[in-house]
């Protein structure tokens, strides 16, 4: 067997993966393990895939993702905590032609900004919203989010959420796929191979939505793991989300071209 | 001359907006405020000029629109009373962190809180003092009438956009409800999207292939680069302070007692200084028109001249006396008179309180 150079390696034709450009090359603020950093890279390879980003402006909400806009090589704005969806109105309204989204977690979506994303939907603003739910408030240490599952333990439900003290998880993803404004809404993970490949096509359709000025909102949660707000190794995390956030999120899309499925 | 008309206040403020070219107005009802969003909806200048307007779910909505509307380099606006100008604080803060453009309007109702949806000026701290959190200021513009309500929408949007500041402009219910004559500016034609892009090379319009893509963030970790940044901000603010303060004296001239009031306040003050000077007391009014940056040094210059006391009329428990004070500097005396809570001060009480609290001692 002849020995590979680094000659044979670098040589376009063997070339497997390429980082997106619109990555920056600064160190991903995010712990090892934490979906965000896939997150970011298959919404950003949508974005150059589909040729968007001369005319892109994305907004970066307050969490674990508020340097968003160190890391995706776009225009970008950061937001007030759970009013990107407001920003993203304003931008979307006064630049109709160009590409507006949003990014954010789900203590800024789905409990301080509740009402800017339910109007938001429910005025069928043409943006894009990716919605990263991971079930606790990672960036302030692991606190109980509007997501964390009945039972699941955080700093601030030490002995596991009781509902009838704190009330019940939130489907926001449900809810907004409710509203008449929201023309595309889809869960998914990226925790494997097989689930990232899917989770990409479902950006992919949501930015086509917009470009193609389809009339309502593009919604995707993405359902990921907190490794270190859930106190477990990265693997262990991913097996966790499976056996029990996956069965209260269900993966798959829940509204294509403004039907709801089921 | 301009188109006249006989308008209210706020109405006046909303057609301004439209002839100033502005790009968008986000809102949300309130009284005595409503008018504005009202009369923009009836005017669909979406047909005249291609503004947008939009009835955001909130207050803090309708802020946060602004944010990142102004974000994109064009003229954007709100408006609002008390209440709700209590709910943009948040954005606001962010506004002047990010340094964009914009341009509200508070048309100031009795507090606190729910308080009542009568004429007051007792929201002077929160416009000139931050309102929000950090350290920042924003271009405060005091109309008192209905001609200023639309003549400093023009000015709001020309400071704004020089200095890439917030611009209140700080009515009250009084100057947003009465109806006045108004000779309306003729209309500025909204910028292309092309002359936005350039005279704001900060603006968000995506990021050209080969150019330095624009970040809009308050945001940053480091706390020297973040000392820097608030060093520049004050540095804005000096030369805000050195190059825009405005106001009007009225009788200053041979003044011994002078009035200073701002906003409906200044129109009463004004017939107390004609009630005063027919009594034949040498009474004047000093008018402040921005509130930030506030005429002190101009106040100190004439108080050296031999005004014996001052009188500050505000529809509030005292809150601009205390500038009024920091700037004559015990120069000579200064004392506050006010109704509050809703209630509005006649001119004679205003001069009864100048003869019992300053003259009478």
């Amino acid at each position: 067997m002849s020995t590979i150079t680094l000659e044979d390696i670098i040589k376009p034709e063997n070339l497997v993966y390429k980082k997106t450009p619109l990555m920056t090359d600064k160190v991903l603020s995010y712990c090892p393990g934490c979906g965000h950093g896939t997150a970011h890279r298959i919404t950003m390879e949508v974005i150059e895939e589909l040729g968007l980003e001369e005319n892109t402006i994305g907004i970066a909400p307050v969490g674990c993702s508020v340097l968003a806009y160190e890391f995706m090589d776009v225009d970008m704005v950061q937001a007030a905590h759970g009013r990107a969806p407001a920003l993203a109105t304003g931008i979307k309204r006064l630049w109709p032609n160009k590409t507006v989204f949003t990014y954010q977690g789900d203590g800024d979506l789905a409990a301080i900004g509740t009402a800017e994303t339910i109007h938001a939907c429910n005025r069928g603003e043409k943006i894009v919203i990716i919605f990263v739910n991971n079930g606790i408030y990672g960036m302030t240490g692991g606190q109980m989010a509007p997501t964390t599952l009945p039972g699941m333990k955080s700093s601030t439900s030490p002995y596991g959420r009781d509902v009838e003290r704190m009330g019940n998880p939130l489907k926001i993803t449900e809810l907004v796929a409710q509203l008449p404004g929201t023309y595309f809404v889809s869960r998914q993970a990226v925790h494997t191979p097989a689930a990232v490949r899917k989770a990409k096509r479902a950006i992919k359709k949501a930015f086509e939505n917009q470009r193609d000025n389809k009339p309502g909102l593009s919604f995707i949660e993405i359902v990921s793991n907190c490794n270190s707000g859930w106190k477990m190794t990265p693997n262990d995390a991913n097996k966790w989300m499976e056996e029990n956030m996956f069965p209260f999120y269900p993966l798959g899309d829940i509204k294509v071209d403004g039907q709801l499925l089921k | 001359m301009g188109e006249l008309r006989l308008m209210k206040g706020n109405e006046a403020l909303a057609e301004a907006a439209i002839r100033a070219g502005a790009d968008a107005y986000f809102g949300y009802p309130i009284t005595p405020q409503s008018e504005v969003i009202e009369y923009l909806m009836a005017e669909k200048p979406w047909e005249r000029t291609g503004m947008v307007v939009l009835q955001a779910e909130s207050e803090v909505s309708a802020i946060n629109m602004v944010y990142g509307a102004a974000s994109t380099g064009k003229r954007v606006m709100t408006s609002s009373s008390s209440p709700g100008i209590s709910l943009k604080q948040e954005g606001l803060s962010y506004i002047a962190g990010a340094e964009l453009p914009c341009l509200y309007a508070n048309v100031v109702r009795g507090g606190p809180g729910l308080g009542t949806i009568q004429p007051s000026q007792a929201d002077y701290f929160q416009s000139t003092k931050g309102g929000g959190h950090g350290d920042y200021r924003q271009i405060v513009l005091a109309p008192a009438s209905v001609q200023e309500m639309a003549d400093f929408v023009k000015l709001g949007f020309e400071l704004a956009f020089k200095y890439r500041i917030a611009v209140l402009i700080l009515s009250d219910g009084v100057i947003g409800q009465m109806m006045e004559k108004v000779e309306l500016f003729d209309p500025i034609p909204r910028l292309s999207d092309e002359e936005v892009a350039a005279n704001n090379p900060w603006a968000t319009t995506g990021k050209k292939h080969g150019t330095q893509r624009r970040i809009i963030t308050s945001l940053d970790l480091d706390s020297s680069k973040m000392e820097q940044h608030n060093l520049h901000l004050q540095e804005k603010y000096r030369k805000i302070q050195e190059n825009e303060v405005r106001y009007e004296l009225i009788d200053c001239d041979d003044a011994e007692y002078i009035f200073v009031a701002y906003g409906s306040s200044a129109r009463i003050a004004q017939k107390s200084v004609q009630l005063a000077r027919a009594k034949g007391i040498k009474a004047g009014l000093f008018r402040l028109i921005t509130l930030f940056p506030f005429p002190g040094k101009e106040m100190e210059a004439l108080c050296k001249k031999g005004v014996k006391g001052w009188l500050a009329v505000e529809m509030s428990a005292g809150q601009m006396v205390e500038d009024v004070k920091l700037s004559v500097r015990g120069c000579a005396k200064v004392e506050h008179f006010g109704r509050f809570g809703g209630i509005v001060h006649s001119p004679e009480e205003v001069l009864k309180a100048l003869e019992e609290k300053i003259i009478g001692e």
